[in-house]
């Protein structure tokens, strides 16, 4: 049973941008299986919204929903999470593309 | 044997992958290693630790002495063990420190991967190998027979008598081209963590240590809201690497997510002093095999072996956690077993069984084995993770605190603490938890 999100007050954008990327603006590495996230089904975005280490997949208090690839750390969790339900692509980046741990 | 381009193709340059690559190579073959990342290291992550035993045995085999101990870009010698059992606002740590925790051979360091991964590239490179980075994998090749016979990337294809695949934990090319199961998030966690930056002495007086000693730090409980997984801590040579690990399948469904957790750690009375005015400077994710024996993949394949992270060899017993010293021996095995299958013109799955043999034979899969029951024990016992941290608090408040009323005896005080956990369902989670281990 999926529990009801105690309230978020960390802002992990801040967080994330002591990290180095190179974002591939031209290739979405990650895909979900529907363009409009609002016809995702709750329990299995949910389940994004709590694993990914980056909060790359957020719900906002009004309900409204958005994804964005951009500041991925390439871990694979939500792939474990929902390959096969609602996560359609899970590629690495292109060569030289996505994360670059300097510390790792 | 048919002509190849290379004797071997290494997929990835960790642990596994670099280690696979310079004992081939020092076996004289033609290694070719690819690393998806820019460099090697810049897309790995460690807690972490590496327990220097299986390194050290490498290099006792192959360096001929050309390696130099010291010169290996270690962070610090771990001398001091921490264990926390943390409540929402207390933690009762327990801290241990030995000689014998720095012996050869069962000394370990703390290492970030950024560094310690470009050491081992270029240890590989000097031994003979070509490692190029920047090369993201698609496809391995298959004959009409099943047999891998090299790799696809982009445009190329590029061809080796054994493909090594030690690509980590996200292991898409072991799941998509050689047909492992894809792990259940009940076997995998992930792990978030931060790098924080302080001067070398600040961070020897917070953990008093000596200069390039350092410790490593487990927590358990209120860290993880209750939720399977824990906290770690380990002193770098001018940074602290502090996160989280936590089992997917809870974490999917908790009232929390990974992120806020990992905020809320650090905010914690027995985590900010240790941190404080220290710059945060990276902030990393990455997956972690917890499921232990039970979910290792077939790792010998027609023309194919699977090392390290991608084959999921990886322990975490709560007081230890271990997948580099794995990691570095099955690369090592690897190699030795693909080596001799080329030299003996047979690189069927049948002529590769000698790097199976290797693992069973030596702590690799033996240990896996020996805690094989632990993962499940530990994924149900989730008292470990909620009532047991608030029961330490509650039995070293009552050892501890002195407010001026009459005192009763110490027993007295300790023995309604326990019995309202009851007294019998302890003793049987704890036995069944030493059994496990």
């Amino acid at each position: 049973m999926m529990r009801k999100l105690k309230p978020i007050t960390v802002n992990v954008e801040a967080l994330i941008s002591a990290n180095k990327y190179n974002v591939d603006e031209s290739n979405k590495h990650i895909e979900l299986a529907a363009e409009d996230l609002s016809t995702l089904p709750a329990e299995e975005f949910g389940k994004l919204v709590r694993v990914c280490p980056a909060a790359l997949y957020k719900e906002r208090d009004d309900g409204s929903r958005s994804f964005d690839y951009a500041g991925c750390l390439e871990c694979g969790t939500c792939r474990i999470a929902c390959e096969g339900t609602i996560l359609k692509k899970w590629e690495s980046p292109q060569p030289g593309m996505g994360v670059m741990y300097r510390f790792g | 044997m048919e002509e190849r381009d290379f004797d071997i193709i290494v997929i990835g340059c960790g642990c596994a992958g670099a280690i696979a690559a310079y004992v081939a190579a020092k076996k004289g073959k033609s290694v070719l290693v690819v690393e998806r990342g820019d460099f090697a290291g810049a897309k790995n992550m460690t807690g972490g630790r590496l327990y220097a035993h299986s390194l050290r045995s490498v290099l006792d085999a192959y360096s001929d002495g050309e390696i130099d101990w010291g010169s290996i870009p270690f962070e610090r010698k771990i001398t001091h063990e921490r264990i926390a059992f943390m409540d929402i606002a207390s933690a009762m740590t327990v801290d241990f420190t030995s000689e014998e925790l720095g012996r050869e051979y069962c000394d370990s360091y703390s290492v970030l991967r950024g560094t310690f991964d470009q050491w081992l590239a270029k240890t590989a490179e000097e031994a003979g190998c070509e490692v190029i980075c920047g090369i993201a994998v698609e496809a391995l090749l298959r004959d009409d027979s099943g047999c891998v016979y090299g790799i696809r990337a982009g445009e190329d294809e590029i061809t080796a008598q054994v493909v090594i695949l030690s690509e980590g934990a996200n292991s898409l090319l072991t799941e998509r081209c050689l047909g492992a199961p894809r792990p259940k998030p009940s076997q995998m966690a992930v792990g978030i963590k931060e790098v924080f930056e302080l001067p070398a002495s600040t961070i020897e007086d917070r953990f008093l240590c000596a200069p390039d000693e350092g410790a490593a730090m487990l927590v358990v409980g209120d860290c993880t809201h209750g939720y399977t997984g824990g906290g770690f801590l380990y002193t770098n040579k001018d940074s602290i690497s502090l996160g989280l690990v936590a089992t997917i399948e809870h974490l999917q469904e908790a009232d929390t997510t990974i992120y806020q957790m990992m905020d809320d750690f650090k905010k914690h009375p027995a985590v900010a002093p240790i941190i404080r005015d220290a710059a945060m400077v990276e902030h990393s994710g990455h997956m972690v095999s917890e499921g232990g024996y039970d979910m290792v993949p077939e790792y010998v394949h027609d023309g194919c072996l699977v090392a390290g992270d991608a084959a999921m060899l990886c322990m975490n017993l709560g007081y230890q956690v271990r997948g580099m010293d794995l990691a570095i021996s099955s690369g090592r095995f690897a190699a030795e077993a693909a080596c001799a299958a080329i030299d003996a013109g047979d690189v069927s799955a049948s002529g590769l069984a000698a790097y199976r043999t290797a693992m069973e034979e030596s702590f690799v899969i033996q240990d896996l084995k020996t805690y094989r029951r632990w993962p499940q024990t530990m994924d149900k016992w989730t008292r470990m993770f909620t009532e047991y941290p608030t029961m330490v608090r509650e039995a070293m408040n009552a050892v501890f605190v002195v407010d001026g009323e009459p005192g009763i005896p110490l027993r007295k005080r300790l023995w309604p603490i326990a019995k309202k956990r009851g007294v019998f369902k302890l003793i049987k989670e704890v036995g069944g938890a030493l059994r496990a281990l």
